[in-house]
């Protein structure tokens, strides 16, 4: 009996071995292992066996069962492997062609610049607020010390609607709006962003509706070397640790003093070059220590309170970043221009 | 103002500075050079000749053939210009020289005779041809007889000088005068100012007896100065004269005009003089010109007057619009001999009034409007009295005539170098600031720390603190401030709610595919009507219209973003991009009132557009054409993030698809609306199938709960029954759902539509919408016979409310 086990457990595996399908490696497991299968048989003939025979070739029957089974699964798995190999083959793709899109919108380039000067000066302890685009005489000029007959209050200069509303010129009408919800008694830290509009005639340099960002800081004791400071932060942040400012005096109704902010040109770094008119330097914002009549009028106490006030186009800014050349790509919305800036 | 090295080097020591060091220390300090020009800087080797003879050209009938000496030798040149003649003294390119334009002059022959140079004009040397005198316009510059041969010409054309152009901000009219910027200059560089000899001296005969003033309005005109000059002879002024006018960019005309010129540049006075033989009277009256007066000006121009302007008369008729130009009347010619000269002061408004009405700016008008100084008014006349004597022959009569109620005192202003500090962030000393208010060239007195500066006159726009303020910081430098953080309390920035569930709003479309479009808010009358939500035609009377638009395209505040965006869309597909999806966030302008009075209600809008496909995928054939459900679904999505519950209803608004547009509601409030552009307005745009939408996002910020409640996590199994009903077509989903939500019980928690269809296994005119029903109990398990209670309910419901059958 011993024999023609080994004899059996020799002929499965040789099965086994020469099994190239899973329904092969079925039907011997059935033939061998099953409960009519030849082993199953010698297990049946046992009886007829001494009792000192019976457990060695139990055992010996359990243990060809074992490596048939044994023997089985590994075959098994390696034709399973196979089929799997040979079916992955058939699915390959060409992973060269192009992908399924996803449509990605994207943010318009001024606001994602506007966007960023705002987290700056969120950063510096600023808030952002917002005011009407129709404005009136008073917060768009008079607020501002520009009293009615100053020549910039020229109707050939602004959109009128009546005589006493027009398109708001600047954001500034938002600065005097919010130093007057204040009622001159708590400090104002405040940037306002927002369109804007002039009577000009579009072309590569002009639009007559763009935006600004202006910002205004008025407590007690501001100093115009925190202008400088602020500004020299803000502008080592938004163009690069490397650039340089130079602060020249100016004039506007009010600022006083005022200032116009030139940064490093980036191309040549101050030494002058096309870009940069030769001077090594190109013009980025205005700005200055808020008028005393402008507190007086918001009900700061000028000899209290004092403050700076700054502003400057994005327009502008993006054409210098990015070399646009023509403002009027801002509006015409040509997905070509837009699709260039939408950031990451 | 254009400001030349070479004059500005009479008043001012320059030091020696190159042009560009000059520059930038006066941008550093306060004005803005924006620009250095060198008429001449690549010219060399032009010199003075003599024309020894000139004759024809052998072989040319238009060129002469001149001999030139130039000084250690005589040059045969060729020369073409119908002005030449012996005896002339020229502007000669010798061979070898360079001319503007990097022109180089060499030997030639010329039609076989041999020319060795060139004989010029002013334009051959780089002067602009608008300043070139018209004498010499059409042909070569003579110069006059005291010049030598072989001299260099170009520095006795001031063609070696640089020319500074000053870009003056309005509060700067100070240094609209070559003595201001002298001033300027002198503070910059620590120097002094040589003011300009003014004697002059006059004959015993008086103007007061040749002339009668009167003045009728004080307010209007406080200073009025008239001079007389006799045996006056008209002709050429000084080349030297004439060279800087034309570096100031004025054309030199005669002596006498020149002399009122230079005079103003100098000074910054404007002067004016008056040929006193055809003035027409001994008698000046200034007034205000009678309503509809008409004069004719300088130019030949017929001016009709009102009120508001002020004129220079004979007591008869107007001889010049005070500040602005002279008239045509009492204009000097070359046979004038005898001058009327006017110095006066005349009000800043005024004459801005009148230089507008009339469109007339001159150099003038630019000084009076910004106010000139009162203290300069007087010396300008006698200076253009002594260079009248000198250059045109003049004899001054004394005791001109003189009106003067004009206020000429100076202001005061106190300063501490404490408060000075304080302001500026700086550490300054009392000697600083001293110092600063000597180059400054202001008096002062002081006190320890305390200042009592006296302005000059010359600074008009100095009167208060801050205004020293700013003279002090410039002198000293922005430069040398330090860079301070503010000290105040630190105070968190931030935005607000609003503020950032807009940007929230806006990364939710860009998430979506849309991209940002900005567009105007300034469109025609006629789109301002397009494409308005319902609730704001109700609410908008009229769209807003501006008072002065420069054009019909930007003349009317818009009431919804989309017609400047379909303007947008018909821009790319006019450029071959015709897949297009765009959301704009923006403001519409509401009126409520027939005629505008007060500021508009202005309501933050978010619209949309798409046309073209959408997530085309070539290679695999994958088209998918923009729809309506595209734009709904952007919405419901953003709907959903804000947590507002938004009902769709069929509505018609004009200029969109009638059967393909909804109205947005938020319970039973009109927030917006979505669809198709209708096909004519399409059409019209030259687009295919748009969709857009239009809703108040103000509206959506405010309603939106920024904290939403916790609801619990559901811990007993969800059970979904499907339902198929057959309808009318006409049915909408939305009611059925409505139906069914309104029936359902309170298990129900969730409806789907999970299949639309209409076709051959169904009759004509019906559909079938299939609806997958969730059903939940947070707390327990659900039995079926509860969920079967719901269903049948709501069947009954839908069978009752839109005769709808169960699909078999």
């Amino acid at each position: 009996m011993k024999e023609r086990l080994q004899a059996l457990q020799q002929e499965a595996l040789n099965k086994v071995e020469e099994a190239t399908t899973l329904d092969e490696l079925q039907t011997i497991r059935v033939s061998y292992l099953g409960k009519k299968g030849p082993i199953t048989e010698v297990l049946r003939g046992m009886g007829k066996l001494s009792p000192e025979e019976r457990p060695v070739i139990g055992e010996l029957a359990n243990k060809v069962r074992e490596v048939i089974a044994n023997q089985l699964d590994h075959k098994k798995a390696d034709l399973e492997a196979q089929a799997l190999e040979k079916k992955l083959e058939t699915e390959k793709i060409d992973v060269t062609l192009p992908g399924r899109p996803v449509s990605v919108g994207g943010a318009h380039l001024l606001t994602s610049i506007v966007e960023e000067i705002e987290d700056l000066f969120i950063g510096m302890g600023f808030e952002v607020r917002e005011g009407p685009e129709v404005e009136t005489d008073y917060y768009n000029f008079e607020a501002l010390n520009l009293p009615k007959d100053h020549p910039a209050r020229d109707m050939q200069d602004s959109f009128y609607i009546t005589e006493e509303l027009l398109m708001r010129t600047h954001t500034s009408p938002v600065q005097a709006r919010t130093m007057n919800e204040y009622k001159g008694n708590k400090p104002v830290k405040m940037i306002c962003p927002g369109k804007v509009y002039r009577r000009d005639t579009d072309d590569a340099t002009h639009s007559h509706q763009f935006t600004q960002v202006e910002g205004l800081y008025v407590d007690k004791d501001v100093r115009m070397s925190d202008l400088k400071g602020v500004l020299n932060q803000f502008a080592k942040q938004f163009f690069g640790e490397e650039r340089e400012i130079r602060l020249r005096p100016s004039f506007f109704p009010f600022t006083e003093p005022s200032v116009e902010m030139d940064i490093s040109c980036k191309v040549c770094h101050g030494k002058g070059c096309s870009v940069c008119k030769q001077t090594g330097w190109i013009e980025i914002l205005g700005g200055g220590m808020v008028h005393p009549r402008v507190l007086e009028m918001a009900g700061y106490d000028p000899s209290v309170y004092s403050g700076f006030a700054f502003g400057m186009g994005p327009e502008r800014i993006a054409m210098l970043k990015y070399g646009v050349d023509d403002i009027r790509h801002f509006y015409t919305n040509d997905v070509r221009f837009l699709k260039q800036y939408h950031k990451a | 103002m254009l400001v030349s090295l070479n004059w500005l080097k009479n008043y001012v020591d320059l030091q020696g500075l190159t042009p560009e060091t000059l520059a930038d220390k006066i941008t550093k300090t306060g004005i803005e050079v924006e620009s250095i020009d060198y008429i001449a800087e690549k010219s060399t080797n032009v010199v003075v000749g003599y024309v020894e003879s000139c004759e024809k050209h052998p072989n040319a009938d238009k060129l002469n053939l001149c001999q030139v000496n130039v000084g250690e030798e005589t040059l045969q040149i060729i020369c073409g210009a119908p002005n030449v003649a012996a005896g002339q003294k020229v502007a000669v390119a010798k061979p070898g020289a360079v001319l503007p334009g990097n022109f180089k002059i060499k030997k030639a022959k010329l039609r076989g005779v041999e020319s060795n140079g060139m004989i010029c004009s002013l334009q051959e040397l780089g002067i602009e041809e608008k300043y070139v005198p018209k004498d010499v316009a059409e042909g070569i510059f003579v110069f006059p007889n005291d010049v030598e041969a072989g001299d260099d010409a170009l520095q006795l054309l001031n063609l070696d000088d640089a020319i500074l152009e000053l870009g003056l901000t309005p509060n700067r009219s100070d240094a609209l005068s070559m003595l201001g910027v002298a001033y300027e200059v002198a503070a910059i560089l620590d120097v002094d100012v040589k003011l300009p000899d003014t004697s002059v001296s006059m004959i015993e005969a008086k103007a007061t007896d040749e002339v009668g003033l009167q003045v009728e309005d004080p307010q209007l005109n406080p200073y009025y100065a008239a001079f007389v000059v006799n045996d006056i002879k008209v002709g050429p002024s000084p080349l030297w004269m004439r060279n800087y006018l034309i570096a100031a960019g004025i054309r030199p005309i005669n002596n006498v005009v020149d002399i009122t010129n230079y005079v103003l540049l100098e000074y910054g006075q404007p002067l004016h003089a008056f040929d006193f033989n055809t003035f027409g009277s001994d008698q000046i009256v200034v007034r205000r010109a009678k309503q509809n007066e008409t004069m004719t000006t300088l130019d030949d121009q017929t001016r009709e007057l009102t009120t508001d302007h002020l004129v220079i008369t004979n007591g008869q008729e107007p001889t010049a619009l005070a500040g602005v130009m002279g008239g045509a009347n009492a204009e000097v010619s070359d046979t004038t001999t005898t001058v009327l000269l006017e110095a006066a002061y005349f009000d800043p408004k005024a004459v801005r009034i009148a230089s507008k009405d009339h469109g007339l700016r001159s150099e003038s008008s630019a000084r009076f409007e910004k106010g000139i100084d009162p203290n300069r008014v007087y010396a300008a006349g006698l200076r253009g009295c002594q260079l009248l004597a000198t250059y045109a022959n003049g004899t001054v009569l004394s005791e001109p005539a003189i009106f003067d109620q004009l206020d000429k005192s100076e202001k005061q202003v106190i300063i501490t170098t404490n408060r000075i500090n304080n302001r500026l962030g700086t550490d300054m000393s009392d000697e600083d600031i001293a110092l600063t208010l000597k180059k400054l060239g202001f008096s002062f007195e002081q006190d320890g720390e305390t200042f009592d500066v006296t302005i000059p006159t010359r600074r008009q726009d100095i009167s208060q603190f801050e205004d020293m303020l700013e003279e002090v910081a410039r002198i000293y430098g922005y430069d040398h401030l330090p860079y301070t953080l503010p000290q105040g309390a630190a105070q968190a920035g931030g935005l607000t709610k609003a503020q950032e569930l807009k940007r929230f709003v806006k990364s939710y479309f860009e998430g979506a595919g849309l991209m940002e479009a900005i567009t105007y808010s300034l469109t025609t009358t006629n789109r301002a009507h397009l494409l308005v939500s319902p609730e704001i035609k109700e609410q908008a009377v009229t769209p807003i219209r501006l008072a002065m638009p420069m054009s019909e395209e930007h003349s009317t505040l818009r009431l919804s973003i989309l017609p400047e965006m379909l303007d947008s869309l018909a821009y790319n597909v006019a450029r071959k991009q015709s897949n297009l999806g765009y959301y704009e966030v923006g403001t519409i302008f509401i009126s409520e009132e027939e005629k505008v009075t007060k500021q508009p209600k202005e309501q933050l809008r978010a619209a949309a557009a798409i046309t073209g496909e959408w997530l085309t995928h070539p290679w695999q054939q994958e088209k998918k054409v923009v729809d309506f459900f595209l734009l709904k679904g952007i919405l419901e999505g953003l709907f959903e993030r804000l947590h507002v519950h938004t009902t769709f209803e069929p509505a018609k608004i004009d200029g969109m698809h009638p059967g393909r547009t909804a109205i947005v509601k938020v319970d039973n409030k009109v927030i917006g609306f979505v669809g198709q552009v209708h096909p004519k307005l399409q059409k019209d745009f030259d687009l295919k199938d748009t969709f857009v939408f239009d809703i108040d996002l103000a509206y959506l910020i405010e309603q939106h709960e920024n904290e939403p409640n916790f609801n619990k996590i559901p811990r007993y199994p969800t059970v979904t029954r499907d339902i198929a009903l057959v309808v009318d077509e006409t049915v909408s989903a939305g009611d059925i759902q409505q139906t069914i939500e309104t029936n359902a019980g309170p298990l129900l928690k969730e409806i789907q539509v999970f299949d639309l269809y209409q076709g051959e296994h169904l009759e004509t005119g019906k559909k079938s919408l299939a609806f997958h029903l969730l059903y939940l109990d947070p707390e327990r398990t659900l039995t079926d016979e509860e969920v079967e209670a719901s269903y049948q309910a709501l069947l009954t419901a839908v069978k009752d409310a839109h005769k709808a059958e169960l699909r078999s």
